[in-house]
């Protein structure tokens, strides 16, 4: 049976992810040649959560992502080129090459950062529901971070506050079964991440994070519910990344069998099989798309390339307002 | 003129926010029903109501970070943490985040936080309630801090805070709640800068730089030695960050000798900072080393005699200066 999906959607979704995928495994390849620097943690595997999440947001939605957010970013809608240009440091780059990988934010598209504190963007999410909430805003915070940040503090004192004073933030854990080397088990006396929430009166879901039509569906059905009864919710994603923490990660942690059963449902394959066997998909349209996602990254490695570096004489700048500046 | 306590005037100081500025609201743990741990917020709640008074759980870091939030989306919090100890459980979220986002972000957004705390050791309640780490927050770009010592300094200088568009921690020091002097309640257009160093006596012999809990007592060492014929000037340095050198290095040029007071601990204290300023700036000014009065080099102990060995004294502060004077007295 055919779901009711309009094609344009579905190539929409897949174009995302295959974006995300391309630009991730170029970041990958630049990053030895030296042209990134620093930490880089690749969502390879994962794109089927930002994507289908962020499909289902509203565009004055608002994000705050942690440190492995790229694919939030370009699922956003924030052009790969100054995000790439972030990565190179470069000043053309979103965050004018002072936040790298870790810290991408577009305000104008609603991204509030790329956090690189484990659980340090949850208190944020709370903050900007809070606003939304006093002054009249019918808009939804969707805070993303990992199962690492569930032990956290700040994970359990955030959805406290959330859910007491009834702030609409969507909280998206995207479970990939470890933080950093730390299996979930050996991290959570108990590992049922979305039940957690029970505690704090907070309703809460488990979705298949590598079924981008799964995930859109569910925070579909989530942000409805947050917007309408301003509560926030708690929606677990459980997915897995196919490369490493971050390119310093030897990956001692984990056994081969585990990656390779993962990869076997990579959505990147699965997905478009399904828009095949749904007829919205034919060899054409998936060579078109690739066509698109890898002319994309080029251009995007093009801008970072030609961009401008900026000058030492405004090393600190933006540290602080400028003199005689409005609060 | 009126005459109002520092708790009092703090007091004002809210009310007089919150009255004109709709974006302003005030949270922080029980300061509203209870009316704020030192009382500074009492009838705030029943005056402005739940939504701008807000009583937040015991979790420093979440509201700490979500009066980050707040800000950004367009709100002016200000945060009552009870006290500089507990500030550390907030610490990554004022460091990480409110400290950080402007510059991590290319100067997309700022953070017009304005977060209060108590600070400062004198009434035996120990290690964990006594600490003045107010240098731990003056270490870092991105945030400013300042130090009402005064009553005055205590109504007005969160209006300037707040006025600030970069996050501005306020520290109060726990002692000078119940202290009184009358105010000019509406000093004139431009008169108040809350960034500028104050010079709270004049005097040629020597200068006492200090701020905050430490006022009194520098004032007291100054009268004091004026018995004696040792005139000192006394500067209140009011913002710990950015600090107003300036003041300070005049003050040097004119009586060659500086003694700073500081109630935090002496390594790597806001006084190593000063005397470091005054010894690059400052160095053929110098008739004497650069003297400081810090707390002893251990967390503050409950017994009162104990407890009092620990901290700057008036005693102390006179030796000091009587320290840097060619005809020692003592």
């Amino acid at each position: 049976m055919t779901p009711a999906l309009a094609k344009a959607h579905a190539q929409h979704l897949l174009r995302q992810m295959l974006l995300i995928r391309l630009f991730e495994e170029k970041s990958a390849e630049l990053y030895m040649q030296g042209k990134i620097r620093g930490f880089l943690h690749l969502a390879i595997g994962q794109e089927a959560v930002a994507v289908g999440a962020i499909a289902a947001l509203a565009a004055d939605d608002r994000i705050v992502a942690a440190y492995r957010e790229h694919a939030h970013a370009l699922a956003r809608g924030v052009s790969p080129g100054s995000v790439m240009a972030e990565m190179f440091g470069k000043a053309n780059g979103c965050s004018r090459g002072r936040g790298g990988s870790m810290h991408l934010f577009d305000v104008a598209h609603g991204l509030y950062g790329g956090n690189a504190i484990v659980a340090g963007g949850l208190p944020l999410a709370v903050g900007l529901a809070l606003a939304d909430t006093l002054q009249q805003r019918p808009y939804v915070t969707a805070c993303f971070f990992g199962d690492g940040a569930v032990a956290e503090g700040e994970f359990h004192e955030s959805l406290n506050l959330a859910a007491l004073w009834r702030l609409p933030v969507l909280f998206i854990c995207e479970n990939n079964l470890y933080a950093m080397g730390t299996a979930l088990e050996r991290h959570q006396s108990m590992p049922r991440i979305h039940l957690k929430a029970g505690a704090y009166g907070i309703e809460s879901a488990v979705v298949d994070g590598m079924d981008v039509l799964a995930i859109e569906a569910a925070v579909g059905l989530a942000v409805e519910l947050v917007r309408g009864t301003r509560m926030p919710y708690l929606l677990e994603a459980r997915t897995y990344r196919f490369r490493a923490h971050s390119m310093y990660d030897p990956e001692l942690y984990r056994p081969k069998e585990e990656v390779e059963r993962w990869r076997a449902r990579d959505p990147l394959a699965t997905f478009p099989a399904t828009l095949r066997e749904w007829d919205l998909l034919d060899n054409d349209g998936m060579r078109g798309l690739e066509v698109d996602a890898a002319t994309a990254v080029s251009q995007a490695v093009a801008e970072a390339e030609a961009g401008p570096w900026e000058p030492i004489s405004d090393l600190c700048k933006d540290v602080l307002a400028p003199l005689g500046a409005a609060s | 003129m009126t005459r109002l306590t520092y708790r009092e005037a703090v007091r004002q100081g809210l009310r007089s926010a919150l009255a004109a500025d709709a974006r302003v609201f005030l949270m922080g743990e029980d300061v509203g029903k209870y009316g704020g741990a030192y009382a500074c917020s009492k009838g705030l709640l029943e005056e402005f109501g739940p939504e701008r008074v807000r009583d937040a759980p015991l979790s420093e870091s979440a509201f700490v970070g979500a009066g980050i939030g707040a800000a950004i989306g367009g709100l002016r919090p200000i945060v009552e943490v009870m006290t500089v100890n507990f500030s550390l459980l907030a610490l990554d979220q004022i460091v990480n985040n409110a400290a950080a986002i402007r510059h991590m972000s290319g100067g997309q957004m700022g953070v017009p936080l304005v977060i209060r705390m108590a600070t400062g050791a004198g009434r035996q309640v120990a290690a964990q309630h006594s600490h003045s780490l107010e240098v731990w927050y003056a270490h870092v770009p991105g945030i400013k801090v300042l130090a009402p010592a005064t009553v005055t300094d205590a109504r007005f200088m969160l209006a300037a805070a707040l006025a600030d568009p970069d996050p501005v921690i306020l520290f109060e020091h726990a002692l000078l709640y119940p202290t009184e002097a009358d105010i000019d309640e509406a000093p004139g257009q431009g008169t108040f800068d809350a960034w500028r160093a104050a010079i709270r006596r004049e005097g040629s012999h020597a200068t006492i730089v200090t701020y905050g809990g430490s006022l009194g007592k520098s004032l007291a060492a100054a009268d004091e030695l004026a018995r004696e014929g040792i005139d000192v000037e006394v500067i209140d340095l009011r913002s710990l960050r950015p600090l107003d050198t300036n003041t300070v290095l005049r003050s040097v040029a004119k009586t060659h000798r500086a003694v700073i007071v500081d109630e935090g601990w002496r390594t790597c204290s806001l006084a190593a900072e000063i005397a470091a300023v005054i010894s690059e700036q400052a160095f053929y000014e110098l008739d004497a080393p650069v003297g400081r009065v810090c707390s002893e080099e251990v967390p503050i102990p409950y017994a009162r005699h104990l407890e009092e060995a620990a901290l700057p004294s008036v005693a102390r502060i006179v030796a000091a200066v009587q320290e840097t004077l060619p005809c020692k007295t003592s």
